[in-house]
């Protein structure tokens, strides 16, 4: 099979999964988070019977519908692929769709922007050390996996403690202004310098707590690749030692990186999602961490689907570009 | 050339990832470079060499490793004997919000406890979920990357399928999930919110990575000439990978352990400190989390929070350098390439030493 092919398939399978296990993990314990969901809903929406389909909606999603257990998953996927991931009881009467479709842009654009900060310093940096092999850079290299080695939402908590708490350079918590934009975002010039005021120290914390990786990663391939035999003959071409770092060293030696990556980003997700609860930014996180703290069941399985989504998104464009970069793994089937 | 060694059936490698494929090309070229050396080798080296094998799989001792091994060994030491010579961690009679003082080394907690007292018992918590769950990712991780890597074929393509589908769902979230539902299940009862279940959720939803490593190890293994003699001779394939390929594969498997104790540790804190962690017992996680809950952060009680994030990183990082010493057994050119460097650019620079002095002495002489 083409190696295209080979990923679509696989990304296709993966997709099914995901869902499946979001379909199975109510169903598999003995507890009925439906009835929990229901109580809780009722609760929301003051003693009141709620509607018919609401209730109908809530028992596709998490179980204990009428019908064998085929059936259910069927209706499952039917409402999934309408979109309708169910009614939030933390968040009533709003439903988890729209929910998720407020905060998604701003997980989006914070993790985006940190990741390809952190990616690009890292393998540039990663390259530069690895190129001085040998000198007093390497004791620097031990240094990296303490960085790596600290809680994302513990450095956020010390980054607020000394430059939010304690100098008062940024802001402490949230998106952006609350106070300065109380109908809620809007596009305009002042809202967007908020949203970046607001949106640095976070990225600071990403972008530190994973450019390690990245540095040793890139570093140790790019020591490999440098004691390879065409490295040799380039310099006893002559070439200068510019061409030879760029053209022929760090080229090759960034493929892993790039390999990685889709792996990587799962770390940074990870650690993303704790670090929103440190800064209350409105993201994914922070609206994952309200449903599990709140047995926002419905909701919590929503963002967790739409999370592994956007992961895979991330990693099958990742697959793309590296099936073009990297010819071999075209052929090597 | 490289690729003529290897059999055409391992040369297909269903569903793998870009990484898992990079991974194998690395271990392949290394193969083929190990075999060129061992041709030249005289009979009687080999022999010295089978003697040296031990030693050869051990971790050269360097700056790095010890380091890692003093951070470490002093942190389990703490977790260790720690909680026996401490204060009660919930004893509230203390004053509240103390600063480190005499009496109470880090201060107290906004309860009154003892914050060194908490950050013994914490340490001993985090560190027996590390070890639990690292010890769940390892059998699975063996499971699934050295059968799969073994056996090939249909059996390979339903390991590595499975694996690949773990590596590529985000772990934390998927952990969120299964820790909601299993808190809230009626008929668990303690163990509900114990240290164990978390341990064991942390282990079972992290060994993809691992697996992946493994696999293409056990694959490039299994073309050896002796694991083809061990074959013949009529051994069981449980015995071959037992007392063939697991041996071989122990530097790659103490990695990957240290790995899980760290992916374990850091994920236990993220969890307790989003209140998914275990009640009952204080690990770091725990303790971070009442420093949330209790502002901390704002109140400026920098002693509540900065220890126990402290003690998780000098503990990853301590395991990443004893894991540095490991990965330079695994890749010897990580250690070779940068003294060869080192001792070329020495080299050069006595050269030009040389070479000036040399001027020095001719210009010194009179006309």
């Amino acid at each position: 099979m083409p190696f295209y092919a080979r990923r679509i398939v696989f990304y296709a399978i993966t997709l099914w999964a995901t869902i499946s296990l979001n379909f199975l993990l109510p169903r598999l314990l003995p507890g009925d988070p439906a009835a929990i969901m229901i109580g809780k809903l009722r609760r929301a929406n003051g003693g009141r019977p709620l509607s018919e389909e609401t209730i109908k909606s809530i028992h596709a999603i998490l179980g204990t519908g009428t019908g064998s257990i085929w059936d259910q998953y069927v209706a499952y996927w039917g409402r999934i692929l309408h979109g309708d991931l169910g009614v939030s009881s933390t968040r009533y009467p709003e439903t988890v769709s729209s929910l998720i479709g407020a905060a998604l842009p701003w997980t989006l654009a914070l993790v985006g922007t940190a990741t390809i900060i952190s990616f690009v310093l890292g393998v540039g940096i990663g390259a530069w050390v690895g190129w001085k092999r040998g000198t007093w850079l390497d004791h620097l290299i031990p240094a990296t996996t303490l960085v790596q080695s600290i809680p994302y939402f513990w450095l956020a908590l010390v980054l607020v403690a000394v430059f939010a708490v304690h100098l008062g350079w940024f802001p402490i918590v949230g998106g952006y202004d609350v106070f300065a934009f109380p109908d809620g975002p809007e596009l305009s010039w002042p809202f967007f310098v908020s949203a970046v005021q607001h949106a640095i120290l976070p990225i600071i914390t990403i972008v530190l707590s994973s450019i390690g990786g990245w540095l040793l990663g890139m570093r140790n391939m790019m020591v490999s690749t440098l004691s390879e035999d065409y490295v040799t003959t380039a310099e006893a071409k002559g070439l200068r030692p510019k061409h030879i770092r760029g053209r022929y060293a760090a080229r090759n030696a960034a493929i892993p990186s790039l390999a990685g990556f889709g792996i990587a980003l799962g770390f940074v997700v990870a650690g993303s999602i704790v670090m929103e609860q440190v800064f209350s930014y409105p993201g994914l996180g922070k609206l994952m961490i309200q449903a599990v703290q709140g047995l926002d069941y419905a909701l919590m399985q929503g963002v967790f689907l739409v999370i592994t989504l956007a992961v895979l998104a991330a990693n099958f464009s990742m697959d793309l570009i590296y099936g073009f970069i990297d010819p071999r793994v075209r052929h090597s089937g | 050339m490289v690729d003529d060694r290897v059999p055409e059936d391992s040369r297909y490698t269903p569903n793998a990832s870009p990484a898992a494929l990079e991974a194998e090309r690395i271990t392949r070229r290394d193969e083929a470079e190990r075999e060129r050396v061992a041709e030249t080798v005289s009979f009687a080296a080999q022999r010295r060499l089978k003697f040296d094998a031990v030693r050869h799989l051990m971790p050269r001792w360097s700056a790095k490793l010890g380091w890692g091994v003093v951070i470490v060994g002093l942190i389990t030491l703490f977790g260790l004997i720690g909680p026996y010579l401490v204060q009660d961690p919930h004893d509230s009679d203390n004053p509240a919000l103390l600063p480190p003082g005499p009496g109470h080394p880090l201060g107290t907690t906004k309860l009154g406890y003892d914050v060194l007292a908490q950050l013994a018992w914490g340490t001993r918590g985090s560190l027996f979920i590390g070890l639990v769950a690292g010890v769940v990712t390892l059998v699975l991780a063996i499971l699934f990357g050295i059968l799969a890597g073994y056996f090939g074929g249909v059996l390979d393509e339903f390991l590595t399928l499975g694996t690949n589908i773990m590596l590529v769902i985000p772990g934390l979230p998927l952990v969120m999930v299964i820790a909601a539902y299993f808190q809230n299940t009626p008929g668990l009862g303690p163990l509900a919110r114990s240290s164990l279940l978390i341990a064991l959720i942390l282990g079972v939803t992290s060994w993809a990575g691992s697996a992946v490593v493994l696999r293409a190890q056990a694959k490039s293994l299994r073309t050896r000439e002796y694991v083809a003699a061990a074959k013949v001779a009529g051994e069981r394939p449980m015995r071959v990978i037992f007392v063939e390929i697991l041996p071989n594969l122990v530097p790659l498997i103490a990695a990957q352990f240290i790995f899980g104790i760290i992916f374990a540790v850091l994920g236990e804190a993220g969890l307790s400190y989003l209140g998914l962690g275990p009640t009952g017992s204080i690990t770091l996680g725990t303790m971070l989390n009442d420093a949330q809950t209790g502002q901390a952060v704002g109140t400026g009680a920098w002693w509540w929070f900065v220890p126990p994030g402290a003690i998780i990183a000098l503990l990853g990082a301590g395991l990443s350098l004893i894991n540095f010493a490991i990965d330079e057994v695994i890749d010897p050119k990580l250690r070779l390439a940068p003294k060869a460097a080192r001792s070329q650019r020495q080299a050069e620079r006595r050269a030009a030493k040389r070479a000036s002095q040399n001027k020095a002495a001719k210009d010194g002489v009179p006309a």
